[in-house]
């Protein structure tokens, strides 16, 4: 399962997706809303946006990746858009092994890989009415 | 030539539109319609090395060059995670 939406991130369903009785180690990260940015601004929320076709495609690129470079059986990758609030989950990613050492790594690899190459732009609002555009590293 | 210009996220904050209709002569490359932007928008020369580029629904080169009628999509850096 690959998607962008603009509603609540269901992880607990994007973990039924990928595991099975195959699965002896099923991997979920999620990434929240934070209430600080990095350099110690209050945050009132994120704004997110994505060219939804490319990062469609990059994130199916990124699971593909993920499945040919670890031992692992299944991989789901969800981004919601929109106005989010601070606790809200903006991503999250599921894996499924028949062993964890490998679902870890995977999992680690497929959020570096997206926040490298999937086309999805964040804005900071603070608390303070400012707000910016935030690029990773 | 006519290309028509997608633009995202903050680039299409600095520009003040989703999308725009501009005139280049045949046969210029990505990287020349960014330029040519950048001029009338100078606040995007800033992302001249980090834009990156998309054509029907693909990433290409900023050397490759656009033809009557392409769509031109311009794609700040990421943000997502």
């Amino acid at each position: 399962m690959f998607d962008v939406v603009e509603t609540p991130i269901d992880v607990s369903a994007l973990a039924a997706a990928v595991g099975g009785p195959g699965s002896g180690g099923l991997v979920t990260f999620v990434g929240y809303v934070r209430d600080r940015s990095d350099d110690g601004l209050a945050v009132d929320g994120l704004h997110y946006e994505a060219h939804r076709e490319l990062a469609l495609a990059e994130m199916r690129a990124v699971g593909a990746d993920a499945l040919a470079r670890y031992a692992v059986s299944r991989i789901a990758i969800v981004h919601r858009v929109g106005e989010l609030a601070v606790g809200d989950a903006a991503v999250a990613i599921a894996v499924s092994a028949p062993h964890r050492a490998p679902a870890f790594d995977a999992c680690e690899f497929a959020i570096d890989e997206l926040k490298r190459r999937v086309p999805i732009w964040k804005k900071e609002r603070y608390l303070s009415g400012d707000a910016r555009w935030r690029e990773n590293a | 030539m006519t290309v028509r210009v997608a633009c995202f996220a903050r680039i299409r904050e600095l520009v003040g539109a989703a999308e725009l209709e501009r005139v280049a002569p045949p046969g210029s490359t990505a990287a020349a319609c960014f330029a040519a932007l950048a001029g009338d928008f100078p606040a995007l020369a800033a992302f001249a090395g980090s834009t990156r580029f998309v054509r029907g629904g693909a990433f290409i080169d900023a050397a490759t060059e656009l033809h009557d009628g392409d769509e031109l999509g311009l794609l700040p850096p990421y943000g997502g995670g």
